[in-house]
């Protein structure tokens, strides 16, 4: 239930201030596109970056370097291993 | 971009599957508490590459599943009411109570609508106006806020027939009562992805200080996963016990304020009841007094039935993680998807349904 996905804002209404108006993003995914609520987005996204959306609302906005660092990061223990990075298990013990 | 396909690429996570087996220098217990993560985990075929001593057990995040008997007698013989249409998210709807479940109630007449945000209730609300539309709550700090925004809409927009029956649950406050069980003997926590993301990896500090766990967030997809479990492994073989953060692309420290905000305008703690756990104090949310005319508690006055549970099941013990599947005597026999007697195996995301559906035996 908790599930919730990466969609692209392809455009966004209203005022992150007022919540009197409409606060509505159109976000696509694989040429899907569908309308979500802004009300409790932690960051007001652009047109461009990421967003996760969960029950119709987006709940966390990604960007797109965000994204990539956090890939990156995985990426650079995935090729440095095991020299580097990894204590020998016998040290562990 | 892709935010998910490179994250499943072989490339890496090969190599983070060797440095899970080297990670893992003596045997320990994960609990993973997410049922969305218990559902990734077979799905992904993690279980099957597990190191020789790294344990996995599933723990009470399945909110569907903690939803007790009571409350499920209570959303039914609400649905009965005539002038009174709920509207649920679709895992609620085959859930058993004491005497059938929400299906039985609509094939019998009962309106029962089912959304996909609560915001979908609030509209059903709107073009019904001589029906009270409520929206059952379910869920964890995930759906809270979305609950509170559409709370918030209905009274902006002065919509009089639109209500909420919250059993919505916190995810922190069960934890800490569930350790205390020393039945339960679990080394480390893998920690929710999304709820994370509303409450911040800080949540889990004090979990780490108290019991000496080792928590890491960990997001949905394979290296997350995997990456997160040779993380909890090596804190544990260290000893260096803290909160860790592999989903740094979505969880920061803080969480989300805004959303925060907003469930506390809405809602305060109560005390509530879980499938399996009991009346676990401060663990629920329920609507605050200025925001009473939303509550369909107080507005169709619903007392809760004292219900026992289906006989035999032992879900209880199964969201403890005391307990697998296996273990019950109802489990694949007379307890199978297509006839659940207990929540775990009704829910997709219960730790039942995916024993079950990917062939644990």
């Amino acid at each position: 239930m908790c599930l919730a996905i990466p969609m692209k804002v392809v455009k966004v209404e209203g005022n992150p201030d007022d919540f009197t108006t409409s606060q509505l993003a159109t976000v696509d995914a694989d040429g899907i596109q569908k309308e979500v609520r802004l009300d409790i987005v932690d960051h007001w996204p652009n047109v461009g970056d990421y967003v996760i959306i969960h029950a119709g609302f987006a709940i966390h906005s990604l960007v797109e370097e965000e994204a990539k660092k956090n890939l990156a990061l995985l990426k650079q223990l995935a090729d440095t291993m095991p020299e580097e990075l990894l204590t020998s298990p016998d040290d562990l013990k | 971009m892709k935010h998910y396909d490179e994250y499943r690429d072989a490339e890496l996570i090969k190599p983070l599957v060797e440095e899970l087996h080297r990670s893992v220098t003596k045997p320990l217990r994960v609990m993973e508490v997410c049922g969305s993560h218990t559902m990734a985990i077979f799905r992904n075929g993690l279980r099957s590459i597990l190191p020789d001593g790294l344990e996995l057990v599933s723990g009470p995040g399945c909110p569907v599943c903690v939803t007790s008997a009571p409350h499920m007698d209570a959303f039914i013989a609400m649905a009965d009411r005539p002038g009174v249409r709920v509207a649920i998210f679709g895992d609620l709807f085959r859930v058993p109570g004491s005497n059938g479940s929400l299906a039985n109630a609509s094939s019998r007449g009962a309106r029962v609508d089912i959304v996909y945000s609560p915001m979908d209730a609030l509209e059903i609300a709107k073009n019904n106006p001589d029906e009270l539309v409520v929206f059952l709550g379910v869920g964890f700090e995930t759906t809270t806020p979305t609950i509170a925004a559409t709370i918030m809409a209905a009274k902006v927009q002065n919509v009089q027939n639109f209500n909420v029956f919250s059993t919505q649950k916190t995810m922190p406050v069960p934890l800490n009562a569930l350790l205390g069980d020393p039945e339960l003997k679990i080394d480390g926590l893998l920690c929710p992805g999304h709820v994370s993301s509303i409450i911040g990896a800080k949540a889990y500090q004090p979990l780490a200080e108290k019991f000496g766990l080792a928590c890491v967030v960990a997001g949905f997809e394979t290296a997350d996963l995997v990456k997160s479990l040779s993380m909890l492994a090596r804190q544990v073989a260290t000893g260096d016990i803290k909160v860790e953060n592999v989903y740094s692309r979505v969880v920061n420290w803080e969480g989300n304020p805004r959303a925060q905000k907003m469930v506390y305008e809405i809602f305060e703690p109560c005390d509530t009841d879980w499938r399996g756990l009991g009346v676990i104090p401060g663990s629920g949310l329920k609507i605050r007094d200025q925001y009473q005319e939303f509550d369909a508690q107080v507005r169709l006055e619903i007392e809760l039935p004292e219900v026992e549970e289906a006989k035999g099941c032992m879900c209880g013990q199964i969201l403890k993680g005391i307990n697998t599947p296996q273990d019950c005597p109802l489990y694949a026999k007379r307890c199978t998807p297509a006839n659940p007697i207990g929540p775990c195996m009704v829910s997709s995301e219960g730790t039942c349904a995916a024993y079950f559906k990917y062939g644990q035996d």
